[in-house]
């Protein structure tokens, strides 16, 4: 199953290579992660998502917060929460193409942020759910390059994950 | 106002530290001239920077204290590294200093430059990289928190050579405590659930106490007594916990696991109610396919790190704590319980245990004539010190033997690589051990493989004259793995034996200043060993040669239940 683990980590040098060598030497997937400080200079909010069955994923919050670094975590899936990701995505846009590339991407509430006599620049943000699914759904279109932030959340209601 | 390498030697002082273990290089110059010019600490020259994490080890396990150890940049940190995983397997408390290149080189690939903090990250509970000589105290002061803390191990602190440089002074002080926000080790257990496990403990019907090395580490083997003798269950111990218990009692089963005896391997195996304590059902005991281990148990896990319970075997009830405080209120619900132990049952679980004991697992048959069968040079140890010695071990057929045959009534005693099974810790182990109690009898359990993997040792005891006594079970091959070969590869030895190759160990022992004795015949066995012990102010090289086709039994069946095992070359359960 999907999580997302939220985690307030020091804002030390090497803190993230201690998460990040976590996963590696337990043999943990990592799917995506975003690192950014927060109002608190001194803490960096990190979110990943990860894959496992419950048992693992027992195991790997029991050893993120083991790590000294790791100052607080929670998994937001545990809740509901609400969970974004932002995508920016060229794609070739051409005769026909060029105007249903706009299309999906009314549909998907994208923003045209670029734009080049053959292709277009799309933002996105959503769920990483959703964010899959405008790329299945350029299927047709030939898509040039992608970039994705990886999912970032909090949880729903008076829920915080603060010191 | 003092230099950066000033504040570090000060700080350990403060610290409590009187003796560390280490070898100069280029990037610890400033601190090793900082060590020349004080008296408090004292300093241990190893000969190797493996050697020095080694013999911090065996100081810390033996005393309880954190090991203490300094080395160079480059590959005076990389050298360390094995110390440090051994120390971290084991959860051991241990200071790593190491030196780094100056601030202005780090990433430049300058000379001796290796990135400490990345190569020893996955084997230390924490690092810090010293940004700032007035860092030094609290950087100092939070590495032994952490190290000492929760559950220990070692923590390294890599300092760039600039930072100890002695042209440059800073105001010193010694901060009082350690404010680590993010970390905060557990200081009970959960009171309710202590109660839901005291109260399954008394219901038990047939039950068994598993306590391995967290009830040594952990000071909790006093306590770990008083209630297996209040409450009368048989006790096994992991190859860490041995000492925890008291091995010659009569409520002792053994060692359990892979060399584990009959009676404790049973006793698991047919156990309905299981209290682990400061133990980590660790492969060697639950035999890999965790599906077939224990299937009637209920089980009873204790341990300070939330991170070993259910890792590998499901805990029902989980005590996340240290052990002397959850063993403390886990006596007082004992004593206040209105539940009565069912005597009747308990006696039967006796009878059984009593059966299985009669197999006499560790029975040792001599060899025809005047050949020594391993076994009985540890036997013969035994009754030489009276039981009381510190015994260190290195990794093999030597270490089994060791665990098997020397009964350990005290806890840090018994000083060996468990989790890493580190060849080569046995010697500067005992360097340490015998540092911090000169006046022990501290002998060094080892084999010809192991002894010549930090051989050079041999040096470090000559210059500190230490009395250790090396008892170096000669069986001229890689014991266990001539076992393994021999039984799961045809007796194929692949690079297993080197007998043409062995060194004089009489004569290179006397030639590093010791004494050494050769012992080759059963019957000059023990009056040769109790020769050898009566030495007092010198280190005495025994070297034995033992029967070289020996296998240690029990040894648990691949894949199998806890209850199958090989009891010998021809025997299975």
């Amino acid at each position: 199953m999907r999580r997302i683990v939220s985690i307030l980590l020091e804002n030390q040098p090497g803190a993230l290579s201690r998460v990040v060598g976590l996963f590696s030497q337990r043999n943990y997937n990592i799917n995506s992660l975003t690192v950014a400080p927060t109002d608190d200079p001194t803490l960096s909010r990190l979110t990943i998502t990860t894959i496992g069955d419950d048992r693992k994923i027992e195991q790997i919050i029991k050893h993120l917060n083991k790590i000294v670094d790791v100052a607080k975590l929670v998994d937001l899936t545990e809740g509901s929460h609400i969970e974004r990701e932002l995508l920016l995505i060229k794609v070739k846009a051409t005769g026909a193409q060029r105007a249903e590339v706009k299309r999906v991407a009314d549909i998907f509430r994208g923003d045209v942020v670029d734009v080049t006599p053959t292709m277009y620049t799309i933002q996105l943000t959503g769920t990483s759910e959703k964010l899959d699914g405008f790329i299945q759904a350029l299927d047709g279109t030939t898509i040039l390059e992608v970039a994705r932030s990886g999912a970032s959340g909090v949880a729903r209601g008076e829920k915080i994950l603060s010191l | 106002m003092l230099s950066g390498g000033d504040m570090l030697i000060r700080a350990l002082h403060d610290e409590g530290v009187d003796l560390i273990f280490g070898y100069p290089g280029g990037a610890v110059l400033h601190i090793y001239d900082a060590i020349f010019n004080q008296d408090k600490v004292d300093h241990v020259l190893v000969r190797h920077e493996q050697a020095a994490t080694h013999a911090a080890d065996g100081y810390a396990r033996a005393t309880g204290r954190p090991g203490v150890v300094l080395v160079t940049s480059g590959p005076g940190a990389t050298n360390a590294i094995t110390g440090i995983a051994t120390a971290y397997m084991d959860s051991i408390p241990m200071v790593v200093i190491s030196g780094q290149v100056t601030r202005d080189s780090i990433g430049l690939d300058a000379f001796q430059e290796t990135d400490m903090i990345g190569v020893s990250r996955p084997v230390v509970k924490h690092s810090f990289m010293v940004q700032k000589a007035e860092d030094i105290p609290m950087v100092v002061k939070q590495a032994f928190h952490i190290a000492t803390s929760g559950r220990p191990g070692p923590v390294v602190i890599d300092i760039p050579k600039d930072v100890t440089d002695p042209g440059e002074t800073f105001p010193y002080e010694y901060p009082e405590t350690a404010k680590i926000r993010s970390y905060s080790p557990p200081t009970k257990g959960h009171s309710g659930q202590i109660k839901k496990a005291v109260e399954i403990l008394m219901n038990a019907k047939k039950p068994i106490i598993y306590s391995g090395g967290g009830v040594v580490m952990g000071d909790g083997a006093e306590l770990l007594t008083r209630l297996a003798q209040k409450l009368g269950y048989p006790v096994t111990n992991t190859l860490m916990g041995l000492g925890a218990y008291p091995a010659t009692d009569k409520q002792f089963v053994g060692m359990l696991g892979m060399h584990g005896t009959y009676e404790a391997n049973m006793s698991m195996n047919d156990a309905d109610v299981i209290l682990a304590i400061g133990a980590r059902f660790d492969d060697r005991v639950t035999n890999s396919d965790v599906s077939k281990f224990c299937p009637d148990a209920t089980i009873l896990h204790v341990d300070i790190d939330p991170a070993a319970i259910s890792k590998t075997v499901t805990a029902h009830v989980p005590i996340v704590g240290p052990v002397v405080p959850v063993l403390e209120e886990m006596l007082e619900q004992v004593n206040a319980s209105k539940v009565q132990i069912d005597e009747e049952a308990l006696a039967a679980w006796w009878k059984k245990i009593d059966h299985w004991r009669e197999r006499d697992s560790l029975a040792v048959t001599p060899a025809e004539g005047e050949v020594i069968k391993p076994q009985q040079v540890i036997q013969a140890l035994y009754k030489v010190t009276n039981g009381d010695a510190y015994i260190t071990s290195d990794v093999g057929q030597h270490q089994m033997f060791a665990a098997q045959y020397y009964h350990f009534d005290k806890p840090r005693r018994w000083i060996n690589s468990g989790g890493l099974g580190t060849m080569g810790f046995g010697l500067p182990a005992a360097v340490g051990v015998q540092l911090a109690f000169p006046d022990a009898i501290v002998a060094c359990v080892t084999g010809e493989g192991s002894i010549q993997m930090n051989i050079q040792e041999l040096a470090t005891c000559n210059q500190c004259a230490l009395p250790i006594k090396i008892v170096n079970l000669n069986n001229e091959a890689l014991g266990m793995v001539k076992q393994w070969q021999d039984m799961q590869y045809g007796g194929r030895h692949s690079h297993s034996t080197y007998a043409d190759s062995l060194p004089d160990f009489v004569a290179l022992a006397e030639s590093y200043g010791h004494v050494g004795i050769r012992i080759e015949k059963l019957s000059e066995l023990e009056e040769k060993m109790k020769e050898a012990f009566a030495i007092k102010d010198k280190l005495v090289f025994i070297d034995v040669c033992v029967d070289p086709n020996e296998h240690v039994y029990p040894m648990a069946i691949k894949g199998g239940a806890m209850s199958e095992m090989f009891l010998s070359k021809t025997e299975r359960t």
